[in-house]
């Protein structure tokens, strides 16, 4: 097959073309700055509370709720320090868990570094948080509860709703990375009890380098970014107009297909699953079979190394992602899959496909018959396959 | 990320297989780091290195310095081949990159283990061969699905 297959939708999809289009005139035709009082600049103040509009409706939350950052990372980075910083008086203790982003680990393991302590809950084999284990976690000195809505790796679905019921139970604050959910499940922060969320435009088929904070009224983070007025004196630094207006088309875009898009992904998702696990020994699906994210496929191939399945795919047009220890730089495999209990040995051997909607069925029965190709040849090169059929 | 002679040899590697009766085989690395790689050589009565084959369970870096290791041992003295170091396996490979140097060290140590077997097996001393540090763990084991 001479065209690329795309299967690494969770790292970052296709900035779709009506995003472009009308994210364009906003460089080099409307390029005021919205904080400008002359007309030329209002009409870019109009387009950024447009987008603002856009998003809080699609989360169910109040127009003033929405704060424009640089990405997911950013708006994560946010929540944590800025909850730390503002609530510390109440205490300093923060729950999180073992599967989470690094976006939200690297900055607790800074925040431990502060004085904060940390509890990292753990997950079960499909990778659901245990909730009677963070319930027990909060204590009198708990400030912030962050879980993430759905796994970037393995796609599994936490039970938001549960946690943001255990949180408002206790009064802490409850903080959800939904960079990977938003788009492809439905978010209410009403309904689920959600504070803060964060998101990013590019895993919506928006632009890279735009993402938002969600912060319920009344809770009382405040920057960490200081300079300008602009997002409510939250979040300073002239807007990304272009790319604000992107990541709204891109929200209207997904609000408007999801139903419809994620039936059929899922219906190729499973189609997927069903086949690899059927047609490929000794193979194992991370995650829940069907708490997970419509676009997502996790596979470990038992006695074959991550890295060598993902070079050999891209030398047949096709692009995915692993949670080998080879792709990080790092001995160590993926903490997502050593956290589900996975051992060493089969961690490295992992394998993620995430799809997206315009993937066709026939391109799935390619990939999974590279898949099948590349694993064999692996494997004959194993030497931990050749142990493992001497002892049979 | 690869030079062009990681990715050939990646693509293509040489001397993939193994020996039924070897002279000598050595495994290295372990399956917790995510690379093993294992040597067997058939080596005469000369001391002349007639064949070697390898497999490796690791990342293209892995691969690519095994498939390397072979070519530069192939044919050579056991003298000769001890000399083959995880320096001139990179560079025989053009270089690596930085976290994959780990990969050639890990080629030049199974040659070293399948020639220290070898010795073991014959009852011999190697000049300037000692016991291979990093030999797969015994307990290491495999949990199946």
């Amino acid at each position: 097959m001479e065209k690329k297959i795309y299967l690494d939708n969770a790292a970052t999809t296709q900035t779709r073309p009506e995003v472009v289009e009308a994210m364009l005139p906003y460089f080099n035709v409307m390029y005021g700055n919205p904080s400008s009082v002359y007309e030329f600049a209002t009409q870019n103040r109009k387009a950024v509370d447009d987008a603002r509009g856009i998003i809080a409706k699609a989360l169910g939350a109040q127009v003033n709720e929405i704060y424009f950052t640089g990405g997911g990372t950013e708006a994560d980075n946010w929540a944590l320090k800025a909850t730390a910083d503002a609530y510390e008086n109440k205490g300093k203790h923060i729950i999180t868990t073992k599967i989470e982003h690094h976006a939200v680990l690297h900055t607790c393991e800074y925040l431990k570094s502060k004085g904060f302590e940390i509890t990292y809950a753990d997950v079960d084999e499909y990778g659901i948080v245990k909730l009677d284990q963070l319930e027990k976690a909060i204590r009198p000195t708990t400030i912030l509860i962050s879980v993430m809505f759905a796994n970037n790796e393995i796609g599994t679905i936490q039970p938001i709703k549960e946690i943001g019921a255990i949180a408002k139970k206790h009064n802490v604050l409850f903080h959800t990375d939904a960079v990977q959910a938003f788009g492809q499940v439905d978010i209410d922060v009403n309904d689920l009890n959600i504070d803060m969320l964060s998101a990013s435009a590019h895993k919506l088929n928006g632009p890279k380098g735009v993402g938002l904070l969600y912060i319920r009224n009344g809770v009382k983070i405040r920057s960490f970014i200081h300079g300008g007025a602009q997002e409510r004196q939250r979040r300073a630094g002239t807007e990304n107009v272009p790319g604000i207006v992107g990541f709204g088309k891109a929200v209207e875009l997904a609000m408007a297909s999801m139903k419809e898009r994620t039936d059929k992904e899922i219906k190729l998702r499973d189609y997927l699953i069903k086949r690899v696990l059927a047609e490929v020994p000794y193979v194992r699906l991370n995650g829940d079979r069907h708490r997970r994210l419509p676009n997502n496929a996790n596979f470990s191939f038992q006695f074959i190394e991550g890295e060598s399945l993902l070079i050999m795919l891209d030398m047949n047009n096709i692009c995915a992602s692993s949670g080998s220890a080879c792709t990080s730089g790092s001995l160590d495999p993926s903490h997502v899959l050593l956290a589900i209990g996975l051992p060493h040995e089969i961690a490295h051997g992992s394998l993620r496909l995430t799809i997206n909607e315009n993937i066709t069925f026939e391109e799935i029965d390619y990939t999974v018959e590279k898949i099948k190709e590349i694993v064999d040849k692996l494997r004959k090169m194993s030497p931990l396959y050749e142990d493992f059929i001497r002892k049979r | 990320m690869y030079t062009a002679k990681v990715m050939e040899h990646f693509a293509n590697p040489r001397n993939m297989g193994e020996i039924e009766n070897a002279s000598g085989v050595g495994t290295v690395g372990n399956a917790k780091c995510g690379d093993i790689m294992r040597m067997y050589l058939d080596i005469d009565d000369e001391g002349i290195i007639r064949d070697v084959k390898f497999k490796t369970f690791g990342c293209g870096a892995a691969v690519a310095t095994s498939s390397m290791a072979t070519e530069l041992v192939k044919g050579k003295t056991i003298q000769e081949a001890l000399q083959v170091t995880n320096k001139a396996v990179m560079e025989a490979l053009d270089g690596l990159p930085p976290v994959k140097v780990h990969c050639s060290l890990l080629a030049e140590e199974a040659i070293h283990a399948a020639l220290w077997d070898y010795a073991q097996k014959r009852g011999i001393q190697i000049e300037g061969l000692s016991q291979p540090k990093s030999d797969i763990s015994e307990e290491e084991h495999v949990e199946q699905y």
